[in-house]
């Protein structure tokens, strides 16, 4: 029998609270490594959250060793919240590994603004294109009267001679 | 039908190696694609004209309502063999056309066969997202039939602007037909049209349709894509403009109108969008030089007219528009085929520079000449019928609209008459040098003479096909008798009729006029063309287009600039302010008004087990302590509080598996990162944020409440009764376990398990591949091969760090317990393993206990004693992992179960006794030979490399 009263109860909606709120604070740091703690407790708080959607504490959610008339709690809860504390191991390890790289590159581990982006924001403010492109220069012909310049690849004897501009052939 | 289908597909795909070997001569083998699709078309001749459908279903995505579902019916059967017929003609021309050695050959005709395949399905499609699949393939064969001349630039411009204006408005007509398929619930094209839906819906869905038609058959204001395709070989163009691409969206509207004919908008769009092409066609034609062009914007024109007498929704129109699309392929394909001859012999098509062709290139001008015949409607030729029966039609037409369509009609016969003939004259007339309107271009060299003889193949296509316009026009009753079917379909009008001589009507007198007036225009040409010139010189479509496309770029670059500010912080805010904002406010209205304003319905407990308070004050003033610490260590062991604290929370309310996984993660966690922070500074930076710190400090508040709230009222919100109520007797029954979590995560929900171990293998990877660099991850480590050891002859040592180690470094008693206390721990952790099926445990648990005892062997006697401890590839570990779990699932499969599903086997083994197997363990097995590669991946990546590194750099840690 799994328990199927969901009444939260409060502590944990206290815990998750306070887990969310350090771990959101956390969060918005630039040092890795704090945003790595930061994830984390935000991490601890969800899986807290899940524990709580899965209904009321219960017996272990094991058959045979619930005491007479007490109900197991969520197994599928448990389940999620079982391969997300893995995944936030493995996470937290990936995330290290970056904090380390960023360190060995830069001598800090602190998240920089990202350069390229501020690049294409300028360009934008002054409304160039972010990158050059012979096609997209304008020119005073339409493209049909460009594309009456364009002769096929024939046999040779009728040699074209009015090619179109670029008309390598 | 399928099988002409996937005829064109072998052949396309077989084409570049066709080519290859034999090189251009491969078109006669290609052509038997197109080919095959008209055989297929003629050999249904007699049994569509007596009323049957063939159709064929093949099953595609059925969850999606996707079949292949092929029909023919009338139209179908009439556009597939236009389509079939001229395709092949085209591939014939194309074997004589291009030179021996032209570039890109293999691609050009692999795409060109796709195309027309591609096409053929299109008409014969009879599912709505089908007809969106072959729509689109069109569009995209196009762009690089188009952009043939991929060096070039005005053809790589003309075929992106083709792509840009199809492709919007083949994403308009999904719309159109998702809400045709919504509506109905039928995705069957037959079955929409037979009985359409009404009301609003119906009125978007038609014009989201006529938006796909009107991009796709170039109709005004968006014809200007078409004269520009030019650019694409003339085959193409004769092939694209005569049979495919711009006739579907002819065949869009003839499609639909029976189901949609009667909406006043589709009649208003219709007549205002084919009259306007039809006469802006016109118009331009007169002015160009180019023969290609002049017969682009005829297209244009022509284009308009179809449209407008299919659309229009009256059978007698409906007839004519069919008779008419027949006659336009014939003399539009003869046209362009003529013109791609005189460009190839003489090297030009400037109408200034050719003079007194007709002479020297006479079956060719007599082509062009029947073509042209039937393409001004004179008699006794094709277009002459088709033109006669819609004149006859719209003269019948009702109201403002009937009249417009009409005069557009009448009008705009007469511009064909004009620039078809100054097309004829143009291309093969004998012109005086120095007349106006003449050969007018100075110092130019004038072509009189092809430079070489007319191969008989660019020849025989356009003869054959102008011969066509004229033998069909010889016997109108058969055509009428074949194409009835269709008009019929549509609900009002009086049936047309097909006739070459309907006696004095007063449309012959109109027809009179039509042509006498044309033929005024072509002989005045010189004073039409000084009128044009002051009246008006449009070329404002192609010009709005280009200023479009740079507004779209600047707007691009606006919105990329305001929403990527390359900031990290800056991102994850809007990312919770969003979440304050939308989810936040929905939970605060639901918390204090409550769904029936009944004020706030807020129902806690206190807590489950009063233990729970003691422990999230634990966890709360760790989390607390861990944000104001500025010492690494500080930070990440307070953390590391919080989540043992978790680890307690789960065990009070009831999960010893939870429990027991966050501890042994927990503790890897803690070990990793104090690995790394060896590498670190000891203290975070300190910045001067201040400013912000309270702004972040709001934000995590404001985070964390909504995450209260939404803790409190989610669980409120159930309404039906959990899956997981089912679970205890599943995980018995089918999963022979009485661990339920476990059996969930290795029966029950397997799938997702398998889902979450490739992350795990995934992270694993990137963590090598962020230190080692250069490969997925160093060799293993053993004492064996070690080059910075120098005392290695001793293989069989029993404490590695003995000679690898610096002995101030070392602790042997650690060491000594160590490897006292590792096979223990293994042992406990198979024990987890096979027991995790019916007791706390598991794969990952197991994993994490090996990972564990790794770990210790690890921080005891430095890398080569985790090289020994552990003498494999992680890499290894994981694959096998992640193979045994997902093979396991394989194996289900194989033995005709679901994926995935677990059997129970009973062995009886002497001395052990009973054994009861499930084959979910080997999934758990896989789990667990995962998390171990991960762990040892971390040590060997995080631990060993880092030493490495550091040692090399010279520091100790």
């Amino acid at each position: 029998m799994v328990v199927l009263e969901n009444t939260p109860s409060a502590v944990l909606v206290v815990a998750v609270g306070v887990l969310v709120s350090v771990g959101v604070y956390l969060l918005l740091e630039r040092s890795l490594t704090r945003v790595l703690l930061g994830f984390v407790l935000v991490g601890n708080g969800v899986n807290l959250t899940l524990l709580l959607a899965g209904g009321r504490a219960g017996s272990a959610p094991i058959i045979g060793t619930a005491p007479d008339g007490e109900p197991m709690s969520d197994p599928l809860a448990q389940a999620m919240i079982l391969t997300s504390i893995v995944i936030a191991l493995a996470l937290s390890a990936f995330v290290l590994a970056m904090a380390y790289r960023s360190f060995q590159l830069g001598g800090h581990d602190e998240v920089a603004d990202d350069v390229e982006d501020r690049r294409i924001a300028r360009l934008a403010a002054a409304n160039a294109p972010a990158y050059t492109d012979l096609d997209a220069e304008g020119s005073d012909q339409t493209l049909d009267e460009e594309a009456a310049e364009v002769h096929d690849d024939v046999e040779a004897g009728g040699q074209p001679d009015g090619s179109g501009e670029g008309g390598a052939r | 039908m399928l099988l002409v289908l996937l005829a064109h597909l072998v052949l396309a795909v077989g084409a570049p190696w066709l080519v290859r070997a034999w090189g251009r001569r491969a078109f006669f083998v290609l052509a038997l694609a197109p080919a095959s699709a008209a055989a297929y078309a003629l050999s249904w001749t007699r049994g569509v004209a007596d009323g049957e459908v063939p159709t064929s279903r093949t099953e595609w995505v059925p969850g999606l309502e996707l079949a292949v579902d092929l029909r023919l019916d009338t139209l179908s059967w009439f556009l597939l063999l236009v389509v079939g017929g001229v395709g092949a003609l085209v591939m014939l021309y194309c074997a004589a056309y291009f030179s021996r050695d032209a570039q890109g050959m293999g691609r050009f005709a692999g795409v060109l066969t796709a195309f027309a395949g591609a096409m053929a399905g299109l008409v014969v499609a009879d599912d709505l997202l089908l007809l969106f699949v072959f729509w689109e393939l069109t569009t995209v064969f196009s762009y690089l039939l188009i952009g043939h001349h991929a060096d070039r630039k005005s053809s790589r411009r003309a075929a992106m602007q083709a792509i840009v204006v199809t492709t919007a408005g083949g994403l308009a007509m999904l719309v159109g037909l998702v809400i045709l398929g919504v509506e109905t619930g039928a995705w069957r094209l037959s079955e929409v049209v037979a009985d359409p839906p009404s009301g609003t819906a119906a009125t978007v869905a038609a014009v989201c349709l006529l938006a796909g038609a009107a991009t796709k058959s170039a109709l005004v204001p968006f014809h200007f894509w078409l004269p520009a395709a030019m650019a694409a070989p003339t085959p193409v163009s004769a092939y694209l403009h005569a049979a495919a691409m711009v006739k579907a969206g002819v065949y869009l509207v003839a499609r639909f109108t029976p189901a949609f004919g009667d909406l006043p908008v589709w009649q208003v769009v219709v007549v205002a969008l084919g009259g306007g092409t039809l006469l802006l066609g016109g118009y331009r034609a007169l002015r160009q030089h180019d023969l290609k062009l002049v017969l682009a914007f005829g297209t244009v024109s022509q284009l308009g007219l179809l449209v407008l007498l299919l659309g229009v929704g009256t059978r007698g129109a409906a007839l004519a528009g069919l008779a008419l699309l027949g006659a336009h392929a014939l003399f539009k394909a003869a046209l362009f085929l003529v013109t791609g001859a005189v460009d190839a012999v003489t090297g030009t098509r400037d109408l200034r520079r050719l003079s007194g062709l007709w002479r020297t290139m006479p079956v060719t001008a007599a082509a062009a000449g029947l073509a042209t015949a039937s393409m001004i409607g004179l008699p006794p030729f094709a277009g002459y019928v088709a033109k006669e029966a819609a004149l006859e039609a719209l003269s019948h037409g009702h109201g403002p609209l009937g009249q417009v369509a009409f005069w557009a009609v009448v009008v705009g016969s007469l511009l064909t008459v004009a620039y078809g003939l100054r097309f004829w004259w143009g291309a093969f007339a004998t012109k005086p040098a120095g007349v106006p309107g003449g050969v007018v271009a100075e110092g130019e060299e004038v072509r009189t003479a092809p430079s070489r003889r007319v191969p008989a193949l660019l020849v025989v296509p356009p003869v054959m096909l102008a011969l066509g316009g004229l033998a069909i026009a010889v016997v109108p009753s058969v055509g009428e008798h074949l194409l009835a079917p269709y008009a019929d379909t549509y609900p009002t009008g009086e049936p047309g009729h097909l006739v070459l001589w309907a006696g004095v009507t007063p449309v012959l007198a109109v027809t009179a006029a039509v042509l006498g007036l044309g033929a005024l225009a072509f002989w005045q040409r010189a004073r039409v063309a000084r009128w044009q010139d002051a009246l008006w010189s449009p070329r404002g479509a192609d010009l709005v287009y280009r200023r479009s496309m740079r507004r779209l770029d600047d707007l691009a670059a606006d919105v990329t600039a305001f929403t990527q500010r390359g900031s990290l912080p800056f991102y994850l805010a809007t990312i919770l302010v969003v979440l304050a904002v939308g989810p936040g406010l929905a939970l605060a209205v639901g918390l204090l008004g409550g769904a029936d304003g009944g004020g706030p319905v807020v129902d806690v407990v206190p807590w489950d087990r009063p233990a729970q308070v003691a422990v999230v004050a634990i966890v709360a003033v760790a989390a607390v302590l861990a944000a104001r610490a500025r010492r690494r260590l500080k930070a990440v062991l307070l953390v590391g509080v919080a989540g043992y604290g978790n680890a307690a929370l789960f065990l009070l309310h009831g999960a010893p598996d939870l429990a027991l996984t966050q501890v042994l993660a927990e503790t890897v966690t803690i070990v990793v990162m104090v690995l790394v922070l060896r590498r670190l500074p000891p203290y975070f930076s300190d910045r001067p944020l201040r400013a912000s710190r309270w702004g972040r400090v709001a934000l995590g508040v404001v985070a964390g409440v909504v995450m209260m709230a939404f803790a409190v009222l989610a669980p409120s919100a159930r309404v039906a009764a959990p899956v997981s109520v089912d679970f205890p007797e599943e995980a018995e029954v089918f999963g022979g376990g009485k661990n339920v979590v476990n059996v969930t995560l290795v029966d029950i929900r397997a799938w997702d398990t398998v889902g979450e171990i490739s992350v795990l293998l995934v992270a694993a990877t990137g963590i090598a591949s962020l230190v080692f660099l250069r490969q997925r991850s160093g060799k293993v480590l053993r004492l064996a091969q070690a080059d910075d050891v120098e005392d290695r002859h001793t293989r069989s040592v029993w404490l590695a760090a003995g000679r690898t180690q610096d002995p101030r470094r070392r602790s042997v008693m650690f060491e000594v317990v160590t490897r006292a206390i590792f096979h223990a721990m293994i042992v406990f952790a198979l024990f987890l393993l096979f027991s995790g099926h019916n007791a706390p445990g598991g794969g990952f648990a197991a994993g994490l206990v090996v990972g564990i005892a790794l770990t210790v062997r690890y921080l005891a006697g430095g890398r080569y004693e985790l090289g020994e401890a552990a003498p494999v590839h992680p890499g290894l570990l994981l694959g096998t992992g992640l193979f045994l779990s997902a093979g396991v699932g394989l194996a289900a499969l194989v033995a005709g179960q679901e994926v995935l599903e677990s059997f129970i086997v009973d062995l009886y083994v002497p001395v052990l006794g009973k054994i009861h197997l499930v084959t979910s363990l080997f999934f758990d097995v896989g789990v667990m030979l995962l998390v171990v590669g991960l762990v040892l991946d971390i040590l060997r990546t995080l631990g060993a490399e880092l030493d490495r590194q550091a040692e090399v750099e010279g520091r100790v840690l």
